[in-house]
């Protein structure tokens, strides 16, 4: 199949949406007839002057803050909404997947609304009969189409929506990010579908928040801020004006006292500090090579004798947990009496990836109900609080090879 | 004008899907199924058959009474079906308008759609009813029966089409449509013959007889159950009987299909 790259699919030009709020809404005929020439209502204004064009074959994204207006840019797109002034020209079929499974009927099973979910998205009867051996084995739900809709796990319903939308297999598909809620293999089959979609040289709208999925699939996308376009480029410029302008209203947000969470309050056994052993300077990263070992201490009081387990965990600068080992592991029995306390734990650098790691730390006790060995938590001591913690850097040494993780092997010949 | 009631094979298929799922929703779980839309009307028709035999007996001069009552309650039926399930059809569909561009006149053809196969269906055991009761059919103007029939689906389509675009903006309308249609089940010749009024008042006949479902009703009865049915070409002058409720039918229609054709872009956000 030839692409002709030149043909513009979709072409929005002096788009305006205005909404007229109501003060008091009207429903009634009464208070209509007394307010008739009243004009209490408020014009709220959810996209101003939107122009941009999006050719055939292009995987285009649409990024924005909620309420920037990218849904309703989407519904104007999809023909729900009619524009205020400005036009809105579509070429050929389009595909929404705002919202999946609409008018799906959980009394009817799951053919029959494979059938009338089909009508609702503008097909016709015999398209949907060409095309129903294929959406039943997209959804792999072969077993169960004759019955109730009402029987599926939501799972199945969610595959089965998102398997007729695909095979509508229109020109144009429309995205909202929605579709990314599902479960991480659902997602990761989703945007394989997209792509697959991409190669057969549709054209795609994708809305989303995720600036990673921008990257990785869009060609061009598009940035809405309060209602108006604020940039359309390449996406990982976009991304990177998106997360500063993210950043900027976090900053503000909290320098309005958005205090971090609170530790618990006077605990049995308290972590003081966590650092580096050798570490001179704890405001610095310390640099350690890979093939080295390092160490991690952990200072802390018990107010209270009982019986507890460590865990000590690495997090990313994003303070996303990466990984973490229990004081259970190597230490059977572990009881500290009262008083100030160390406890060190020796690692080999090797089997971390080159990169900048954050510890933290937890205390746990034991409940005897439900079961000897439910743990709770006592403390914990890492960046989601407001406390000091020390920054390790891995360095690269030749004999190791990161990728995801590192692996160490010796060649013989 | 007529090419917005023409629709594309896309707006046919969701008709035929939402007619064909209603359908099945209708009487879902109940084990008679469809013989309670039949059972419905003959239940009314029993009720007000002894009422007008034995109680008040106005129909006592009319052949085939019961014939003649049965038919008048099945097209009223009909009427009150299409109009109320019209009236709310565009706002019981508000989840489907919010996410997906459809035809929204196919919505309303869907609810006047499946009253009109209740109709039909229901027809067949009039005229069942009435070959029993051995009526006396005018053979000649037999032909002229389907055409009253698309008057009458016609004139529900186009009141249907009114009423559900003023329901999105005013939820007055479905008790007002409900007061309307019980003043006009009285002012329709249904179970009283019109020449029982046409003895009493002649003034009051010329204004029921300006009701084109007086008209339909009673052309029907004269073709169908007896030719001594009195029409309303007998009380109003001839041409204007004629003119006056198929102009009627054929105003509310376009101002139906005009008015909501103007208002349905707003449906979305007035819902």
């Amino acid at each position: 199949m030839t692409i002709d790259k030149n043909t513009t699919m979709i072409k929005v030009e002096n788009l305006t949406k205005q909404f007229k709020l109501p003060h008091e809404r009207h429903s009634s005929l009464k208070s209509t007839l007394l307010n008739f020439n009243k004009r209490s209502y408020e014009t709220f204004t959810a996209l101003s002057d939107i122009n941009f064009e999006v050719k055939k074959g292009e995987f285009f994204g649409i990024v924005g803050r909620n309420g920037s207006g990218k849904s309703t840019l989407l519904k104007l797109l999809a023909e729900i909404y009619t524009p205020t002034s400005g036009k809105v020209d579509v070429k050929g079929k389009l595909t929404p997947f705002i919202e999946l499974g609409v008018g799906f009927n959980p009394e009817l099973t799951g053919r029959e609304n494979v059938f009338l979910n089909g009508a609702i998205l503008g097909l016709t009867q015999k398209e949907v009969e060409e095309k129903y051996d294929q959406i039943v084995e997209f959804s792999e739900l072969e077993k169960f189409m004759d019955q109730k809709l009402k029987n599926y796990s939501s799972g199945m319903q969610v595959r089965l929506a998102f398997s007729i939308s695909i095979q509508a297999h229109n020109e144009i598909l429309l995205i909202d990010e929605v579709l990314a809620v599902g479960d991480a293999n659902f997602q990761r089959k989703c945007y394989q579908v997209f792509k697959d979609i991409k190669k057969q040289g549709k054209t795609v709208i994708f809305v989303t928040h995720d600036m990673g999925a921008v990257q990785d699939f869009c060609d061009r996308a598009m940035m809405i801020e309060d209602s108006k376009v604020v940039m359309i480029g390449k996406p990982r410029e976009v991304a990177v004006r998106y997360e500063v302008a993210n950043s900027s209203q976090a900053n503000a947000g909290s320098n309005d006292g958005m205090a971090k969470s609170l530790r618990p309050q006077n605990p049995a056994v308290t972590v003081d500090s966590i650092s580096l052993v050798g570490s001179k300077d704890e405001t610095k990263p310390y640099r350690i090579n890979q093939k080295d070992a390092f160490k991690i201490k952990i200072d802390y009081t018990v107010t209270e004798q009982t019986e507890i387990q460590f865990n000590l965990f690495l997090t990313n600068q994003e303070g996303r947990y990466l990984c973490g080992i229990n004081t259970t592991e190597s230490l059977i029995k572990f009881n500290p009496k009262k008083g100030k306390h160390t406890i060190i734990c020796s690692y080999e650098a090797g089997q971390l990836p080159k990169g900048e790691y954050t510890p933290g730390a937890a205390v746990y006790t034991y409940c005897k109900y439900p079961s000897k060995e439910t743990p709770i938590l006592i403390d914990s001591f890492d960046s989601a609080y407001d406390v000091t913690l020390p920054i390790l850097k891995i360095v690269d040494d030749p004999t190791y090879h990161s990728g995801q993780f590192n692996v160490r092997a010796d060649w013989t010949a | 004008m007529l090419n917005k009631l023409r629709i594309n094979s896309v707006q046919r298929s969701l008709l035929k899907q939402l007619v064909v799922t209603d359908f099945k929703l209708r009487y879902q779980g109940s084990i008679l199924g469809y013989f309670w839309s039949l059972f419905k009307p003959l239940m009314m028709f029993g009720v007000l058959y002894v009422v007008f035999t034995y109680i008040i007996p106005t129909g006592k001069g009319v052949p085939h009474f019961p014939a003649y009552l049965l038919l008048g309650i099945v097209v009223w039926t009909f009427f009150t079906e299409a109009t109320t399930m019209g009236l709310g059809a565009i706002v019981g569909r508000g989840d489907l308008i919010k996410k997906v561009s459809v035809s929204k006149i196919s919505i309303v053809f869907a609810s006047v759609l499946s009253a009109g196969i209740n109709f039909l269906l229901n027809m067949v055991i009039v005229i069942i009813f009435m070959i029993a009761s051995g009526v006396d059919i005018t053979w000649i103007m037999v032909p002229l029966v389907p055409l009253l029939l698309v008057e009458v689906i016609l004139l529900a389509l186009g009141t249907a089409l009114i009423l559900s675009a003023l329901y999105v903006k005013f939820r007055d309308f479905a008790p007002i449509w409900e007061i309307i249609l019980q003043v006009m089940f009285y002012a329709t010749p249904i179970i009283y013959p019109l020449t029982l009024i046409a003895a009493a008042h002649h003034k009051i006949t010329e204004v029921i007889s300006l009701n084109p479902m007086a008209q339909i009703m009673q052309d029907l009865r004269r073709i169908l159950v007896t030719p001594s049915t009195l029409t309303t070409h007998d009380v109003l002058p001839v041409l204007f009987s004629y003119a006056q409720p198929i102009g009627l039918t054929i105003i509310v229609l376009v101002v139906g299909l005009l008015y909501f054709n103007k208002r349905s872009k707003y449906f979305v956000e007035e819902l």
